[in-house]
């Protein structure tokens, strides 16, 4: 039996494996930029959009790298976001198993000392820590409440930034989507070396763990697991309802008209994904307003 | 090779708790000093600095002025043998009966007061006194479920009691923490002697709290009460919360219906029976103490009175370790126990009388002055390491509130070999045992904290201060009982293609 998970802690994790998330995400995605950036301006700014930053005027490459990797007054930086996560950490370490909390209490405090490394080493280092914690997570902690609010939080943070990044990139080169994903190889191994299959890859692949759908089915086992149904027709939790149904949409999509329907999918898929999260708030993560006391 | 010890020299004026005369260590320590001998200066930094990564790493750190830092942890144990050991526990054990016995007894019929043994005032002067408490009996009568006696040994080599602490005593995670990270870094120290273990410490502190749980629960839930991440102690209460496998909550995870605590949970509400709560009474309860407190959790305390949960430690439980009632202990425990006092306080000066009052103010530059319910070294003043300026404002503080103050003796504490830089070098120490009263018995964590004051000459040893700390050994009487267990016999398999090719052929 599980354990009842108090909901504070439940907040706590499903946003370290958010942070942890964003943070390899976006590592990802400015390691494969990083060589285009320097001469295309267009690519600075379509990557400021994909993480949501306004930007008034252009930055160079290299001031754009600086903000968003090393950059701790930039909330969507990569060293703010491994901060949230090690700070957020340090508050349920009594549930998250201590070789997990190390992983991100040591990636914090090297990250720290690591601003004078080129860009691409401490690209590289966030997304190993990231890959190590999550190992870590998996393979050092029970598959309970904790664990599943951790998982949670991943899923419905890549579902976010892959469809972030497709939307941006969509006209753009697509080996780049590919390789942003981490799925450059996967992909070739299946469709060979053209990219014309790429959309479709990201989006609806059922063996690639990093697809759209692949994610949107972990996210839904999660919630399933959180939720035990109790009612006899449709979907009781609002979470679990909202992304069943752009993921059944997602998945039973006709291939033949992926092409020309995938700007209108990417808007649904935000929209549920929000949606979702603003759900799962209001499931799990209910505090009461302010400090109540009912007499006795 | 040099001895790493060659350059040691003994301070004159304090007892070394390593060394006899210059290069003779004492019984205890013989085998650690065998053991740390052949290790050069090189070697012995590296782990130093090993150690240090550790904490960093693993977090164990405390926050001081909103800032997380790593606990020092030396190089060098400080070792009690057992002997020694066996009085430490007669005479922790004996204060916290007598302690425990006199909370009773201001909480309920007063008679200590009745009989003369100590003077009413000091009951009604009393800062942490809390008439909320009056006639309110703990379920199995327990108050210190937790009590941290804080032990010096003076120039003559004598232990005595320099502080209790009943209300919220910290610092055993430290215990933990140092004994994992010394045998990790140090395995070789081990071998030679059996050390006891500390580990034991969380279940014992989870059955004594399990055994508080009020009348009626046979399954109760306990949880501890953090005041936060930014508490100086935060760290600890994870450690304790996690090795207990028990919540850590804070008060905004906690709420009071109908006289009932239960915490709010992923699956509603779950109900709460025992409460170790890490936040001091002035912020435990908003309707009863500081009302802009939100630390705490409002509607707590009636919960506890009504008898549907129990905070651990008791409530108003800061009568008992005030500094003042300290200087009655020893007859505090012939009053309760009909025993003579096996640890002996300081020498201690109370400043209510007027004369002894003058006569301390005279001689206050020979002489420490304590606020009486300072906790963490704050506001002492030591009198021979004061300056003019120093002196002169406690001065006005004893004239202006007498029974704020106590003067003390000045005890040089022992020094103990710590690891500074590139060699050993005296620093004094305390000790710090933790004792676990569940009600039918107290039982000592073996050791406890040694703090270390880190600064030349300083004798506050407060982490506040720059203090750090010693993996502190009690030696066992038998060798070696943890090695007569020995491993069932390992079926032969080694894990490779060949071996399992073989197999199914």
């Amino acid at each position: 039996m599980t354990r009842p998970l108090l909901s504070r802690i439940a907040e706590t994790l499903y946003w370290i494996g958010r942070y942890i998330e964003r943070a390899d995400d976006t590592a990802r995605i400015l390691d494969v930029s990083a060589h285009r950036m320097l001469d295309e301006p267009e690519t600075c700014r379509s990557i400021c959009a994909t993480l949501g930053i306004l930007q008034p005027e252009p930055l160079s490459a290299t001031m754009m790298i600086r903000r968003l990797a090393y950059d701790l007054d930039e909330p969507a930086s990569i060293a703010a976001s491994v901060r949230a996560a090690r700070d957020s950490a340090r508050g349920v370490r009594e549930v998250i198993s201590s070789e997990a909390w190390e992983c991100l209490n040591v990636t914090w405090h090297q990250l720290r000392r690591l601003p004078t490394v080129a860009p691409h080493g401490y690209l590289a280092f966030v997304r190993e820590r990231a890959a190590l914690f999550f190992g870590l997570a998996d393979a050092t902690m029970s598959r309970d409440d904790c664990w599943r609010f951790i998982v949670l939080g991943r899923s419905l943070e890549r579902v976010d930034m892959t469809t972030r990044l497709l939307a941006v990139h969509l006209p753009g080169d697509r080996r780049l989507l590919l390789q942003a994903s981490g799925a450059d190889e996967s992909f070739t191994r299946t469709h060979g070396a053209h990219a014309d299959h790429a959309l479709e890859f990201l989006l609806l692949d059922n063996l690639f763990p990093r697809s759209v759908l692949y994610s949107l089915l972990t996210a839904e086992k999660c919630l399933q697991a959180l939720t035990p149904a109790r009612v006899r027709a449709g979907v009781a939790d609002p979470a679990l309802a909202a992304i069943g149904r752009v993921r059944t949409g997602l998945q039973y999509t006709d291939l033949a008209q992926l092409q020309d329907r995938v700007p209108e999918l990417l808007v649904t898929l935000q929209e549920a994904c929000a949606s979702a999260c603003e759900a799962i708030g209001e499931r799990f993560f209910q505090q009461r307003e302010e400090l109540a006391w009912v007499g006795a | 090779m040099a001895d790493i010890f060659d350059a040691y020299s003994l301070g004159s004026e304090s007892w070394d708790e390593m060394f006899e005369r210059p290069g003779i260590p004492r019984p205890q320590y013989q085998a650690l000093f065998a053991a740390l001998q052949p290790l050069g200066v090189d070697e012995l930094r590296s782990r130093a600095d090993q150690l240090a990564r550790m904490f960093t790493d693993r977090g164990v750190t405390f926050d001081y002025a909103g800032e997380e830092r790593p606990f020092p942890l030396d190089l060098i144990p400080r070792v009690i043998d057992a002997a020694e050991w066996d009085l430490v526990v007669r005479g922790v054990r004996q204060r916290i009966r007598a302690l425990e016995a006199f909370l009773d007894d201001v909480y309920g019929p007063r008679q200590v007061f009745r009989d003369g043994v100590m003077p009413w005032q000091l009951l009604h002067s009393s800062p942490h006194y809390h008439r909320v408490a009056h006639g309110w009996r703990p379920p199995n009568g327990v108050r210190v479920h937790v009590g941290g006696i804080d032990l010096i040994r003076d120039e003559q080599g004598a232990l005595c009691v320099l502080e209790d602490n009943v209300r919220t005593p910290s610092g055993v995670s430290y215990v933990l923490e140092n004994r994992l990270a010394m045998a990790r870094t140090l395995p070789s120290l081990f071998a030679e002697q059996f050390v006891r273990p500390v580990e034991e410490y969380p279940a014992r502190l989870l059955a004594a709290l399990r055994k508080a749980a009020p009348a009626g629960v046979t399954d109760p839930t306990v949880v501890v009460l953090t005041p936060g991440v930014y508490n100086a102690a935060y760290f600890e209460h994870a450690l304790l919360a996690r090795l207990m496998g028990v919540e850590l909550v804070e008060g905004r995870d906690l709420i009071c219906e109908g006289n009932r605590i239960s915490m709010i949970t992923t699956y509603g509400r779950r109900p709460v029976h025992v409460v170790y709560r890490r936040i001091d009474d002035d912020y435990l309860d908003p309707l009863h103490f500081r009302g802009d407190s939100v630390l705490g959790c409002p509607g707590l305390v009636n919960a506890a009175r009504a008898g549907n949960v129990t905070i651990s430690n008791g409530v108003g439980n800061g009568v008992a370790d005030d500094k003042l009632v300290y200087t009655y202990v020893p007859e505090l425990i012939g009053y309760y126990l009909g025993e003579e006092p096996l640890l002996r306080n300081v020498e201690t000066y109370r400043l209510d009388n007027p004369d002894m009052r003058d006569w301390a103010l005279e001689s206050a530059a020979e002489l420490v002055l304590k606020p009486v319910d300072g906790a963490g070294g704050k506001g002492i003043v030591i009198g021979p390491m004061a300056t003019a300026g120093q002196l002169a404002s406690v001065r006005q503080a004893v004239r202006d509130h007498p029974r704020g103050w106590i003067a003390q003796r000045p005890v040089m504490l022992s020094t103990s070999p710590t690891w500074i830089g590139e060699r050993p070098v005296p620093r004094h120490i305390d000790l710090r045992p933790f004792a676990v009263n569940d009600g039918d018995d107290v039982w000592l964590l073996p050791g406890g904290l040694t703090r270390v004051a880190l600064p030349e000459g300083e004798l506050v040893v407060n982490s506040s201060r720059g203090g750090g700390s010693k993996d502190t050994w009690v030696l066992g009487n038998t060798h070696a009982p943890m090695a007569s267990v020995t491993a069932p016999p390992v079926a032969q398999w080694s894990p490779s293609r060949v071996a399992a090719g073989t197999e199914e052929q």
